[in-house]
């Protein structure tokens, strides 16, 4: 179970996101939440063998390809953010873990315990069955003003404005 | 590790409150403003769209009202809460949400008039049917099952037979259906009741009553568990529009895009949103304010109302009290098992009922209620301030007989609401207007 601190800790360190699965269409969840992503100061590397340009950004056919087009101009991906099935998310965990990204997420329904648990012992962060959107919005804003319980009981003046 | 289980004491007062980050007030603002700038017009469309979450105009969320939804959220311990203008608004924006013409619910018979009233004639006028059946069997609610019941509905304690309904059991018939169960804990307060833990799916609140506190504003609030799942079989053929992309949002999934909180966002988006049955800043302010002391309220009303009902129990004038808190009860025993305790014995609200032994006792009881001194007659529950009706007369007027018996309302019943005043005083007063109404 991932704690607010734990994601606190790896929505503020990971700034560049390979989202796999993103959809270019524009009333698809994986679309919302890239698009939200980005609007919040993310870089949003697209993951898509079916696209090659999504949200402005170029996409490519796999993780592996993505990180090494940004390492030629020095760049890195931070997180692997998946929106797939289940079943798929083995080999996409060892690219992750191949490429040096800090973080192996998977999205809302998608929870694969052995896979994680490579990514864990490879030294990952690994967050599962949650939307990297709303968890964004739970801890740094605008989650609450849907009337959800964001859970967090705090009496910090926040830094980060909430839009 | 996992993040710290705050108490409810604590919830109370800061769930939904943080810091206002531009101002650092502490205390919540009141946002009375019906609309929010957009920052150019690509915010406005990913506003229009919902992809990004923040605030539009104040029919649909405001930041004050926010503060209210999670916080009734946190203290139901639920996903997330939608505010309404009222709690019968809440009911309507609560089974709107899922039902329309041609749907089924079965519900209690023995809920608060105005309910009845919604449901058997309202919702009929909309082509929406009730079946109301007597919830001291949760088989009965099995047996009135139809192919186009759409939810189950009942009250955690009942207005104003004060039964206690076996919340699981109920749970169970709905959910081998594939059904959400509906609950108006309204009476309990979410301090002595959380329907969710024994099963049910959706929360409904009239914040005039407890959380507020204080008889001053109207409100109501919708909260959902997050646990009901609209995706499976048997229950995603019931509710294709919580699935489907919506007709009124460009193809949103709600489900699929929102998840846990999906069912809030639709109610939000398609049903307060187009019906308009939304809170005002203000009122939600003031329902905070009340439901920071929930905690300490709700103690002092069952710790009065258990006095009261021991009182009149032993009472020579009183033929009947009806408290599930006293042991003698038919709920007492389902009420230890729901209800938290207090000084030992299952909370059981402020809430009971009694009749005068009288020639006629429906007289005596209207006597009764003239000669209060400070027990205010009037309409509403869950004031600090005592107070009492006859409901036959006046709350379940609209009743018809066999509704009334069904309900369990005689002519004879007093209802009282017992306040957080100084019990002592709560007991003159019900003595001296006891004597002067049967000498």
């Amino acid at each position: 179970m991932s704690t607010i601190a734990d994601l606190r800790r790896i929505l503020a360190s990971c700034r560049t996101l390979a989202v796999v699965g993103l959809s270019p269409q524009w009333h698809r969840p994986s679309f919302f939440a890239a698009k939200y992503m980005q609007a919040h100061g993310y870089r949003i590397v697209p993951v898509n063998p079916g696209a090659t340009e999504i949200l402005g950004e170029r996409c490519y056919p796999s993780v592996t390809a993505a990180a090494q087009a940004l390492a030629e101009r020095g760049e890195r991906i931070d997180m692997v953010d998946c929106f797939r099935r289940s079943d798929d998310i083995p080999p996409i965990a060892e690219e992750a873990i191949a490429i040096g990204a800090r973080c192996l997420w998977l999205q809302l329904g998608v929870v694969n315990e052995a896979a994680a648990a490579r990514a864990r012992a490879a030294g990952l962060d690994v967050v599962m069955d949650r939307c990297v959107k709303i968890e964004h919005a739970r801890l740094f804003g605008g989650l609450n003003w849907a009337g959800v319980n964001t859970r967090v009981i705090s009496a910090k003046r926040p830094h980060q404005l909430p839009y | 590790m996992a993040d710290h289980d705050f108490g409810f004491g604590t919830r109370a007062i800061h769930a939904g409150a943080i810091p206002d980050p531009v101002t650092g007030a502490r205390a919540t603002p009141i946002h009375q403003t019906t609309s929010f700038v957009f920052d150019s017009a690509e915010h406005a469309a990913s506003l229009f769209n919902l992809q990004t979450f923040g605030n539009v105009y104040s029919r649909i969320s405001n930041p004050t009202v926010a503060v209210l939804e999670e916080r009734v959220a946190a203290l139901e311990g639920g996903r997330a809460a939608l505010a309404c203008a009222s709690g019968m608004a809440a009911q309507m924006t609560a089974l709107l949400a899922i039902l329309k013409a041609g749907d089924h619910i079965v519900a209690a018979s023995t809920l608060y008039g105005g309910t009845v009233g919604q449901l058997g004639v309202g919702f009929r006028r909309l082509g929406i049917e009730t079946s109301f059946v007597d919830p001291s069997d949760p088989e009965n609610f099995r047996r009135a099952i139809r192919p186009e019941t759409r939810a189950l509905y009942g009250e955690t304690i009942g207005n104003p037979r004060l039964n206690v309904l076996d919340i699981a059991a109920v749970a169970r018939v709905a959910h081998d259906h594939g059904l959400p169960l509906v609950i108006d804990n309204t009476v309990a307060s979410p301090y002595l009741c959380n329907p969710f833990q024994f099963g049910a799916d959706i929360v409904v609140h009239s914040a005039t009553k407890y959380l507020g506190g204080h008889g001053t504003t109207m409100g109501g609030l919708v909260v959902e568990s997050g646990r009901f799942d609209w995706g499976a079989p048997g229950t995603r053929e019931k509710f294709p529009e919580m699935l489907e992309p919506s007709a009124a949002y460009h193809g949103v999934k709600f489900y699929e895009t929102f998840g846990d909180f999906g069912y809030t966002m639709k109610a939000r988006m398609e049903v307060n949103r187009t019906f308009g049955g939304c809170l005002s800043p203000l009122n939600a302010w003031l329902l905070l304010q009340g439901i920071e002391t929930l905690h300490l309220r709700m103690q002092a009303h069952c710790r009065n109302a258990l006095r009261v009902a021991q009182h009149l129990a032993e009472h020579p004038r009183v033929a009947w009290v009806n408290y599930p808190g006293l042991p003698d009860s038919p709920d007492h025993a389902l009420a230890r098992q729901q209800f938290r305790a207090i000084d030992g014995a299952p909370g059981c609200s402020g809430i009971l009922s009694f009749g005068i032994r009288a020639d006629d006792p429906a007289r005596a009881g209207e006597h009764f209620i003239d000669a209060c001194e400070f027990l205010s007659h009037l309409a509403n529950i869950g004031d600090a301030k005592t107070l009492v009706i006859h409901p036959a007369s006046t709350t379940h007027r609209q009743l018809s007989a066999a509704e009334l018996a069904a309900a369990g309302v005689g002519p004879d019943m007093i209802r009282l609401s017992v306040g957080i005043e100084d019990v002592e005083d709560i007991l003159w007063d019900i003595d001296q207007a006891l004597d002067q109404a049967v000498g």
